[in-house]
């Protein structure tokens, strides 16, 4: 967007898409869906300390209604996949899915009965975060890539022409160690 | 104290089938109709009060007579001692008393019992699965039950 004739002319020209997907990427706000030992990072990511209100997702809400990203945070059992299905599709669309750390995403260090082996067996999923549990950097990393593919989606195209989603490559994120 | 226990129980003629002690430990095999009387007797004898009820549970010896055994780990406040009852029960007829009149606490502990290895508890007010899903049809501590499960066999929501 071109920021600097807003000074001069008081308005600025953009793609529609743009905008939308400007606003949306800055203020994603997760359904802490917290069932294990992830959550007690992911409650660490919103600590002043790692700070996730830099990425505008520091609301984390308590009711699927108001949210836009789950944040999949443990090991899934058979019994409570239902419950996690359930909650997700109570979620008000566009919504992503970020599914982090090992059990999540592959069922982890429980190879047995009782647990789903990877969430994305009954749910689509956006961004896998590996780790067990993951840092907090890890997660904001994962957000990061999110953002990234927010920022990449035809938000008016696939109003109006009905199709599907495009979903860019998103580059790597940078890995836990990497700092800025 | 072990020997006051084992002579009291003498009382209830042909409950005792064995007696066992390790490192002070007293673990003694009860035939499986009687369990709620010595149950009973251990709880309300005043000397012995066995009031509590720390552990029951079940085990899948895996082999072709007395398959399964179900252990009581009884605790006494009042003399901090600690008692093991055991009951041998069969495969094709896995039933056993509920000891919940005795002491109430014990129902959730049968519940965790039958939905691991399918032992029921005769007389349990309420003997649902505690961890599995209600229509899961199989029990699995069992050692006949493969580790990963059988496919399909909890269904998951579509995708």
């Amino acid at each position: 967007m071109a920021i600097d004739r807003l000074t001069e002319d008081g308005f600025l020209t953009t793609r529609l898409d743009e905008v939308i997907n400007w606003a949306r990427k800055n203020s994603l706000w997760p359904m802490p869906m917290g069932i294990s030992c992830c959550a007690i990072e992911m409650m660490a990511t919103a600590s002043p300390r790692f700070d996730i209100s830099r990425f505008g997702s520091e609301v984390m809400r308590f009711t699927p209604r108001q949210c836009d990203v789950m944040i999949v945070a443990g090991t899934v059992t058979y019994k409570m996949a239902k419950v996690v299905r359930k909650i997700y599709d109570q979620m008000p669309e566009p919504k992503w899915v970020i599914s982090m750390g090992a059990c999540a995403s592959s069922g982890g260090m429980f190879r047995s009965y009782s647990v789903v082996q990877g969430i994305d067996q009954f749910m689509p999923v956006d961004v896998f975060v590996a780790g067990c549990p993951p840092r907090p950097e890890n997660l904001l990393s994962g957000l990061m890539a999110l953002q990234k593919k927010v920022e990449h989606d035809r938000t008016i195209g696939n109003f109006l022409h009905k199709s599907p989603l495009f979903i860019p490559d998103v580059p790597a994120p940078r890995s836990a160690g990497q700092v800025a | 104290m072990n020997d006051l226990i084992v002579q009291k129980l003498k009382t209830l003629p042909g409950a005792v089938e064995a007696t066992q002690e390790f490192r002070g430990d007293l673990t003694v095999q009860v035939r499986r109709e009687d369990i709620v009387k010595v149950c009973r007797f251990l709880k309300d004898d005043y000397d012995l009060s066995f009031d509590m009820v720390i552990d029951l549970l079940g085990v899948d010896m895996y082999r072709p007579e007395d398959r399964f055994e179900v252990v009581y780990v009884l605790y006494s406040l009042k003399n901090k001692k600690y008692l093991r009852l055991k009951v041998l029960v069969q495969e094709d007829n896995p039933v056993v008393e509920t000891v919940g009149s005795v002491w109430s606490g014990a129902g959730w502990h049968e519940r965790e019992v039958y939905d691991m290895f399918g032992i029921k508890f005769k007389g349990h007010p309420d003997l649902r699965r505690m961890y599995m899903p209600e229509e899961f049809e199989y029990f699995p501590l069992r050692k006949d039950f493969p580790t990963m499960g059988i496919t399909d066999s909890i269904p998951l929501p579509r995708k």
